[in-house]
């Protein structure tokens, strides 16, 4: 297991990564991505368990992870490429003709690591329930894992599927909402407020915990208490508080940084707060 | 007189349950989800029987779909129940993403396709559902013409994998196929062989389309009636065998003319073999509160609507030779 300051270091490299694949192709989504690489880091290097010498479909006995803010592409494909799951190289195949890193990730490329398409909002959590029941049914204990953004609050299949997995007790799946307060067109409480959304999930019925998901300390801890807090007959959620676009000084906190890459000179400059640990792809 | 017969009327949909049932018997991997129609879907027998493998979702078919979609990572086949507007409009983009574009393993298994919903009127009355399916790549699209058939393709979807539209009704219809006639996906049957002209049906204008048949013959006109209950993929090679030979052509189905069985078939003629057409469908409109019957008569779908398009196309046929 790697060491906190090891796994900072991971986190360094892996926004490095984000602001060059990004700048590249002049597209992708740079903001949540950077504000949920603690979360991918403490994800794939400390709390999930598999083989990627081993990816298949079934994921039996391996915990499975969905994305289901696919456009957050940049951070998961990092963290996967330097997990062993594919080649770090191949990140310079980023949004490029014939490449399996496409702009939202898809299983028609057959990606290691990725097991359903997502981009189009609101659907990871219905997947990952069905997931989960399957491995009930398979008596297999592995957890099931979801990522979503807080913007995606705002589709109203979310909501079936947290009536539904307190409906049928699904108390395997560990979900987590990337709190940053922005979404394209701004501030979700200036865009669709969401209202109490503690109050929301709890009141469907989940066991909600709520973490900083910049602390990688903080978010590892929580992680783990929610482990903990599987198999009692609800559903998991940890609202996560991040800052979209952290790392970078002049992409923190604002949704301009969404989904607009970085130009060469924002990527030199961004680049220059960024320490290269594990050396660029 | 019709060359096929029946001793009873059975409801497709029927078919579809006692497939199913079948199913959960044979297959342990098969699971069952329902959208609070589990009644008018006849998945009560599995339900029953297997509970652990069926999962009421309430009136919620986009979360569904996703956990249809789901079901599969970790080997399990889902077949999913609900009314056919709720199985593919409602629903399109939670099957084109999860479903379609990410290739998995789901049965979309959809009753009260078309008119003879009745008197429920245009907002369950789907058209359009076949267009929309069959545009998703990869998605093979079923219409099945009676409960033999029906029953025969839940039981074949079962061993294919790949996402499947299984398309049936609601209303009792004949049942005239073998009870012990094997389902070949992507196969169509010729029913009756003749040289004059071509209908090629679905659903359940193909028992209307035989009906049709032994009306024309009697006036001397000789008929091959093809039943297409897969419109995708679709069998070019007995559709081009049998337009070679009456060189004519009228399709009949329970949809829009828009986006149905008729339209891939003129794709294909187009592109292979260019040949007069008449289209028996819904033309561009919506439908409306009615009992099946009368509803298929007003929308043109009737046996003698087949007969007239029949005579048309056979005189644009002479016309042009």
């Amino acid at each position: 297991m790697p060491t906190i300051p090891e796994l900072k270091k991971i986190c360094s490299q892996v926004r490095r990564d984000i602001v060059r694949m990004t700048s590249a192709v002049n597209s992708g989504h740079p903001g949540g991505s950077m504000g949920c690489t603690e979360y991918f880091v403490a994800m794939y290097y400390e709390i999930m368990k598999f083989d990627p010498a081993k990816f298949n479909m079934d994921g039996k006995s391996e915990d499975i992870f969905f994305l289901s803010n696919g456009h957050i592409s940049p951070v998961w494909y990092s963290v996967l490429a330097h997990r062993g799951f594919f080649p770090v190289d191949e990140l310079n195949t980023f949004r490029r003709l014939n490449s399996r890193l496409q702009g939202h990730p898809t299983t028609a490329e057959h990606l290691p690591g990725v097991r359903v398409a997502s981009g189009s909002l609101g659907q990871g959590l219905s997947v990952a329930i069905g997931t989960a029941l399957a491995k009930k049914l398979n008596k297999d204990g592995s957890f099931v894992y979801t990522l979503h953004g807080d913007g995606e609050m705002e589709e109203g299949q979310i909501w079936e599927a947290a009536m539904f997995a307190a409906a049928h007790k699904v108390d395997n799946i560990i979900s987590t909402i990337d709190v940053n307060g922005l979404q394209i067109d701004g501030k979700t409480d200036d865009v669709l407020s969401l209202g109490d959304l503690k109050a929301k999930w709890v009141s469907f019925g989940w066991d909600v915990l709520e973490c900083n998901g910049n602390d990688i300390e903080n978010l590892i801890a929580t992680l783990k208490e929610a482990q903990k807090h599987t198999g009692k007959g609800k559903p998991v959620m940890i609202l996560m508080k991040t800052i979209m676009g952290k790392g970078v000084d002049f992409m923190e906190d604002h949704h301009k940084w969404h989904g607009t890459a970085p130009n060469a000179e924002e990527l030199s400059k961004a680049l220059a707060q960024l320490e290269e640990t594990l050396g660029d792809y | 007189m019709n060359k096929y017969s029946y001793t009873e009327k059975k409801d497709t949909r029927s078919g579809f349950g006692v497939g199913l049932s079948e199913l959960g018997e044979k297959n342990p991997k098969v699971v069952a989800l329902c959208a609070d129609l589990t009644g008018s879907l006849k998945m009560d027998a599995f339900a029953k029987k297997h509970p652990e493998r069926f999962f009421q979702v309430g009136i919620a078919e986009a979360n569904m779909m996703g956990i249809a979609a789901g079901l599969t990572i970790g080997g399990y086949i889902p077949f999913t129940g609900t009314f056919a507007n709720f199985s593919t409009g409602r629903v399109y983009d939670q099957i084109r993403q999860s479903i379609a574009y990410s290739k998995k393993n789901v049965k979309i298994c959809a009753s009260h396709a078309g008119l003879t919903l009745g008197e429920d009127g245009a907002t369950h009355q789907i058209l359009e559902d076949i267009g929309l399916m069959k545009m998703l790549p990869g998605m093979t699209v079923i219409n099945t013409c009676d409960f033999n058939q029906t029953k025969a393709a839940t039981l074949a979807i079962a061993e294919m994998v790949g996402p499947v539209y299984l398309r049936f009704g609601r209303p009792s219809v004949p049942v005239f196929t073998p009870a012990d006639q094997k389902f070949e996906i992507g196969k169509a049957v010729t029913l009756t062989e003749g040289t004059d002209v071509t209908i090629f049906a679905t659903g359940h204008l193909v028992w209307k389309a035989l009906e049709a048949e032994s009306a024309l013959r009697e006036k001397g006109v000789s008929v091959e009636v093809i039943n297409i209950h897969t419109i995708k993929p679709l069998d070019a090679a007995a559709i081009l065998r049998s337009v070679k030979k009456t060189k004519c052509v009228v399709s009949a189905e329970e949809h829009n003319i828009l986006g149905g069985m008729g339209e891939s078939i003129a794709q294909l003629l187009a592109r292979e073999l260019p040949t007069p057409m008449e289209f028996v469908a819904v033309n561009d409109t919506f439908g409306e509160s009615g009992t099946p019957d009368d509803l298929m008569k007003k929308y043109g779908l009737d046996i003698p609507d087949i007969v007239k398009a029949v005579e048309k196309v056979i005189a644009r046929k002479m016309v042009e030779v």
